[in-house]
């Protein structure tokens, strides 16, 4: 393909290409999380000892820390799991162009990280990445739990990472019009695929740590 | 398909609600329930990994209640539940799992995993695929009046035996009391005392009670097996006790289960509130304490340790509550690791100490509790379930241990109880 070419794909990419990924993901998370509300809940009839919706809530943000002791116990899943979170999120997040895409769409922004955070943080969760692939492998639990919707899920969260890196630091040449295109291609695929994998848990955790806290807290039980 | 296998299924089908769609929507395959789940860490068995005892279930949410997964049923491309599968699950549901709630307790995305178990159990018992001796203890308490069989005329010897050693009398069948006292079959075959010391209790702090001869069993196996049914007639039978005796508050005995069963399952089983109040004996114990009704005399100067049972502590909100009972009455109270939420369990409960097949597991899956033990070497611990109690006894006693004595903390507060 010419550069011209490139030029076309990227183009693309970054207009019909995000048009139709965005429709897929906003429309598909919908319909994902409309087809687990319409499930209902039976109404509890148990006289309540707590408060099942303050500690529903207050769940959703406190599971996002380990319980005591427990850390110890599965190091490589939770510190891995934390860097490669936080990494993604800073890369998504902080940097510039993303912001400019992110007020395009909705008219929010906020200020950027310099290159050399963002690119440490992309660096640590490829790492991270790598560890957490590591455990799968090796680990007999997670070997065990790990299907190919969990490795494809791993693969395409890492591939906008490592694709931006190529792309912003023009790793194979001067014109980095393919790599861009292929960066924008590759975070298009983790949108489309967002809504029917288990990358539905960044939008779902929400609702199970609000359910598991609500169950509990009617209890006056810890969450 | 069999009839059995349908009917399973259906009974599973039921129990898919929105918090369980979105506990498997949100499982990341992390593994960290593992480490929480004592089947797992005491034999390094990723079979006993807890959101893998729920494989079925999830492969029918899966093929039925999403998107995809319709997609590819409608191909005939999902992969169906077989009768083999159910009987390979079976141990895994009934025999690897206590219903503990650690694995709930850790689950980074906030599945409550236990909750997931007491559902598949449904499934799995109308399958035809409940544990012998669960079935048994269903039908004979269904029959009779307990799961050891009809239990009326040795609670009556009970009754009369604890009036004789406390000097009170204790009338049975009494209408417009404040407590109806339930008991678990443990408490009633063991001896008198659980009744002696409730008598000595309410006396002092001035309050009516009764025991029910219509509803006086508290265990129920219904909820260990998974049979709704079951639950809620052995649930309603207490119901309709207490509101035939107009009383103000039942009283969950010393055991674990059935205090989840009459305080968080019951109203649901029924589907209606109660038009009493339900506590565990620790609750009023300890509301006692609070409004100065129990006071004590002196201490125990035992080394003493406490033993949260899951279903009263973790999954029932009662931790305080015995702690500050513990402080009136031990001189020498010492906590081990873990202890209060976090506590590891028996290693008997949701049936699995009635459960033969699973009796060496069981046996492997109670050397933390045992290293735990060990670790704050105690010269008693007390406990406030019967089924802890005699399970942590047994234990004990085949691990050679057995200079370690169990109490229940309702007796010791009785005990210690000035006049
Ligand atoms: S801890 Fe939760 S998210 Fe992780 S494997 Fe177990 S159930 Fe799934
Ligand atoms: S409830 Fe307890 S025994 Fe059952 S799977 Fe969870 S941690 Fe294991």
């Amino acid at each position: 393909m010419t550069n011209n070419q490139y030029f076309d794909l990227l183009m693309w990419a970054r207009t019909t290409g995000f048009d139709i990924a965005l429709t897929i993901m906003v429309g598909g998370i919908l319909l994902r999380v409309i087809e687990i509300v319409v499930l209902g809940r039976k109404k509890d009839f148990a006289k309540a000892k707590g408060s099942p919706v303050t500690q529903g809530i207050k769940t959703i943000f406190s599971r996002s820390v380990p319980r005591k002791g427990t850390m110890k116990e599965a190091p490589v899943t939770y510190i891995g799991g934390y860097i490669f979170h936080i990494g993604f999120f800073v890369a998504f997040l902080f940097l510039g162009a993303h912001i400019a895409l992110i007020k395009d769409l909705i008219g929010l922004s906020w200020p950027d990280f310099n290159k050399a955070v963002i690119e440490t943080a992309v660096a640590l969760a490829i790492v991270a990445a790598a560890a957490l692939a590591y455990t799968r492998f090796t680990d007999p639990v997670r070997r065990r739990l790990t299907g190919w919707s969990d490795w494809f899920v791993l693969i395409v969260s890492v591939l906008p990472l490592i694709t931006g890196y190529i792309a912003v630091n023009k790793v194979f040449g001067v014109d980095g019009t393919l790599w861009m295109a292929i960066h924008i291609l590759s975070a298009e695929l983790l949108m489309v695929s967002f809504p029917f994998t288990k990358l539905m848990h960044a939008v779902t955790f929400a609702m199970a740590r609000y359910y598991n806290g609500s169950i509990q807290g009617r209890k006056g039980a810890e969450s | 398909m069999t009839a059995t296998l349908e009917r399973g299924l259906n009974a599973l089908r039921e129990q898919i609600d929105a918090p369980v769609a979105s506990f498997f929507t949100s499982c990341v395959s992390c593994g960290i329930c593992a480490e929480a789940c004592l089947f797992y860490k005491e034999t390094g068995d990723p079979e006993y990994t807890p959101i893998h005892k729920l494989e079925l279930m999830r492969r029918m949410w899966s093929n039925e209640y999403t998107l995809l997964g319709r997609a590819k049923s409608l191909l005939g491309l999902g992969k169906k539940i077989t009768d083999d599968d159910l009987t390979r699950w079976e141990t895994l549901v009934y025999d690897s799992c206590t219903m503990c709630g650690r694995c709930t307790m850790v689950c980074p995305v906030g599945n409550d995993i236990t909750m997931m178990i007491r559902k598949m159990r449904e499934g799995m018992s109308a399958s035809g695929h409940g544990p012998k001796e669960l079935v048994g203890a269903a039908e004979r308490h269904t029959d009779g009046t307990s799961p050891m069989g009809d239990l009326t005329q040795a609670l009556l010897k009970r009754v009369e035996q604890a009036s004789k050693v406390t000097g009170i009398e204790i009338e049975v069948d009494k209408p417009n009391v404040d407590y109806m006292l339930m008991l678990s079959s443990h408490e009633i075959a063991s001896g008198e005392e659980m009744i002696a010391s409730v008598a000595k209790i309410m006396k002092k702090a001035g309050h009516s009670w009764t025991i029910s001869t219509e509803g006086f069993e508290a265990t129920n196996v219904g909820i260990q097996l998974g049979n709704r049914d079951v639950a809620a007639n052995l649930v309603s039978r207490i119901v309709d006790a207490a509101i035939k005796l107009k009383v103000k508050t039942v009283i969950s005995p010393e055991c674990g289960h059935a205090f989840q069963a009459i305080r968080w399952e019951g109203p649901n089983l029924i589907g209606k509130e109660y038009p009493f109040e339900v506590k565990h004996i620790i609750e009023v114990l300890d509301q006692f304490r609070a409004e100065g009704k129990l006071t004590t005399n002196g201490k125990n100067g035992d080394r003493l340790t406490f033993h949260d049972p899951c279903q009263v502590n973790r999954r029932g909100g009662i931790n305080k509550e015995p702690r500050r009972l513990m402080n009136m009455v031990a001189e020498n109270f010492i906590e081990t690791e873990d202890a209060g939420t976090m506590n590891w369990c028996c290693s008997g409960g949701g049936g699995v100490g009635a459960n033969q097949r699973a009796n060496d597991l069981q046996a492997k899956a109670f050397n933390i509790k045992k290293r735990q033990i060990e670790a704050v070497a105690p010269d008693a611990i007390v406990t406030m379930c019967a089924f802890c109690h005699s399970t942590l006894e047994d234990q004990l006693e085949a691990n050679e241990m057995d200079d370690i004595e169990v109490l229940s903390l309702t007796e010791m507060m009785a005990e210690y109880l000035d006049d």
